[in-house]
């Protein structure tokens, strides 16, 4: 398989932790268990504040096969802030338009940013493995990160202050202590094993066949679902495409299927041949999956606090389970820094469970409709289902009915980290709800994007203030983002202004992730100070 | 506003042979197939989740109910 990757990043390296003897266990702040994107992009986004992060990981490579492949708007938006977003964007496949068949004929397709003035679009197709890549490359240009290689984590003991792990290496065990581990460490994690955590939910019994073929193709870069297709008679099937000609191919098989059968190349030939219609292709990776959708009833046990796959699991349908990870580690990485630095109070970690599980409901609920469409499991369901796809093509509602995977958007929180809006609002961005893209007019004159301009703030609270002349009386620590309030407002600041719903003297505040936790249409210093005691756990 | 049960037909009996016409000459599972686009049209036209929930209870209500009334009338 082509994987242009270095592989010479990843060989194991003993540490000279590994030489202390006895009870001279070395401390850590932040351990991160679990090399994968989430972990690897939670790391960067820690040592980015200033923490020092050892990151473990069981292998010594990257995983194979492109797996994880839809990076979400969201998930680039973070991954500009850990210096690799214009990389994967340069490297992925950019997409926005699906489409849903059925039969032979196109049913419906839709735009999943039909708006201009974003920076990002509203998905990119990356394999995985490039995504990992990127990030390794990224940590080793941090020093504050130490990633190891072929440590495992193979036992866990909570004290009071700390947590002490045992790490089997290639060199035999060794111990650290760390005052905070964060378990990135997968849908199988051992992690979630050793606090003696449940991981409780639904089973699907349908099977699923993934395939990545290379082969030079004009099909556009969007993504296709069939019902029904002809190709594949009574079943769902998928096609998506990657970098380097390669297409993703998922296939829905019966619950019965055998699945050693099922991925034998001479028998997944066929199926493709029958779908592109011809068979001049290679195959990449071939796997056969059931998936489940659980999470952990808690998302932190002690001083382990777990993040992505280790804590939820959902279908794959929809992209929520790393663009669901990557919004975990920007959700934990500013609290956890914040606390380790003592400028918050560790109460404040409790957000992460509190916003995070709600975020985990709703990816459950979202992928569990969706497989149940696809995959309908009583006599009636199948029979609604058929009456939806029958009257898709003729009425708009039918089409919005069809469920072929509704793609991942970042939820918007129920916290108590958000002050309650005191105003009217006709729109906007409302506390809880993760910053909206728009163009915006940079220090020189040229058009940015608030993206960019929050970014440029730093990593702190940021306030965005739309001018109306009079001096602000700001907190201190915050950055500020100006829309000036310029006579025959140019087309960008319309954008933004509309976006927010802002007058003249309108405020957001931002959390470091890019959340709103507070607006005013007239703010005051106390105001803010208050939703910024709060944002930050301090209320 | 709450699912309204007032009669709402000018002609009542027009509207149920309306219905009970659309299923003649049709199987028992076509029948079905129609029935299941019926509802979601309607669903659709209703077009306000409060309602339609409260029109589910209301018939999953009565099924049930009458479901009970025969098997005690059996007994």
């Amino acid at each position: 398989m082509a994987q242009p990757i270095n592989q010479s990043n990843f060989g194991y390296r003993r540490h000279a932790d590994q030489d202390r003897s006895g009870a001279d266990v070395p401390e850590h702040p932040v351990v991160v268990v679990g090399a994968g994107p989430v972990g690897l992009s939670l790391a960067i986004d820690l040592a980015q504040r200033g923490q020092s992060v050892v990151l473990l990981d069981d292998a010594d490579r990257i995983g194979e096969g492109s797996r994880a492949i839809c990076f979400s708007k969201r998930a680039l938006e973070l991954w500009d802030r850990l210096g690799v977003g214009q990389r994967m964007v340069d490297k992925g496949v950019v997409w926005k338009v699906g489409k849903i068949f059925h039969g032979a004929s196109l049913l419906y397709q839709f735009d999943l940013l039909p708006e201009q003035g974003h920076k990002r679009p509203a998905f990119i197709n990356l394999q995985q493995f490039y995504a990992e890549a990127y990030l390794v490359d990224r940590v080793r240009e941090l020093p504050a990160i130490d990633l190891r290689w072929r440590n495992k984590v193979v036992a866990l003991e909570q004290r009071n202050d700390h947590v002490l792990l045992t790490i089997d290496t290639p060199d035999g065990p060794y111990r650290i202590g760390a005052n905070y581990v964060v378990a990135c460490d997968g849908a199988r994690s051992s992690l979630r094993r050793m606090v003696g955590a449940e991981f409780a939910g639904r089973v699907f019994e349908d099977q699923f066949l993934i395939a990545d073929v290379k082969m030079p193709a004009e099909f556009p870069t969007e993504r296709w679902f069939w019902f029904d297709p002809p190709f594949h008679a009574g079943r769902s099937a998928l096609l998506h495409k990657q970098p380097d000609d390669v297409w993703r191919i998922d296939l829905q098989l019966n619950p019965d299927a055998d699945p050693v059968a099922e991925k034998r190349p001479e028998n997944v030939r066929p199926r493709i041949a029958r779908m592109l219609g011809h068979d001049r292709f290679d195959f990449e990776w071939i796997s056969l999956y059931k998936f489940q959708c659980r999470r952990m009833d808690r998302f932190i046990h002690g001083r382990v606090i777990f993040a992505g796959d280790a804590a939820h699991q959902v279908s794959p349908f929809g992209a929520r389970g790393a663009n669901s990870g990557l919004e975990d580690a920007e959700n934990l990485a500013w609290k956890l820094d914040r606390v380790l630095r003592n400028a918050s109070p560790d109460t404040l970690l409790e957000s992460y469970h509190v916003e995070r599980s709600q975020a985990a409901d709703e990816n459950i609920r979202e992928s569990t409709r969706s497989t149940d469409f696809m995959a309908p499991t009583t006599r009636e369901e199948a029979r609604l289902r058929k009456a939806v796809l029958a009257l898709a093509k003729e009425t708009e509602f039918g089409q919005r009915m069809i469920n072929g995977g509704r793609l991942s958007v970042p939820s918007i929180y129920d916290s108590p980290l958000s002050t309650a809006d005191c105003d009217v609002w006709r729109g906007g961005v409302r506390p809880g709800a993760s910053m909206r893209d728009a163009p915006i007019a940079g220090p020189a004159g040229a058009t940015e994007y608030l993206t960019d301009a929050f970014m440029q703030c730093g990593r702190g609270f940021s306030i965005l203030e739309f001018a109306n002349g009079a001096q602000a009386d700001w907190p201190g620590d915050v950055g500020i983002i100006r829309v000036k309030d310029e006579q025959g407002a140019s087309d960008s600041a319309e954008t933004i202004r509309a976006r927010y719903d802002a007058e003249p003297g309108t405020a957001y505040l931002f959390r470091p992730d890019g959340y709103v936790a507070a607006r005013f249409r007239r703010p005051t210093r106390s105001g803010l100070e208050n939703a910024l005691l709060r944002a930050s756990g301090r209320n | 506003m709450p699912l309204s049960t007032r009669s709402n037909f000018a002609s009542p009996d027009d509207a149920f042979r309306a219905i009970v016409e659309a299923h003649r000459g049709l199987r028992d599972e076509e029948s079905a197939e129609l029935d299941a686009a019926l509802v979601l049209i309607l669903a659709n036209h209703i077009g306000d989740l409060d309602v339609l929930r409260e029109a589910i209870a209301l018939a999953r209500r009565r099924m049930l109910e009458s479901q009970q009334q025969q098997q005690q009338q059996q007994q």
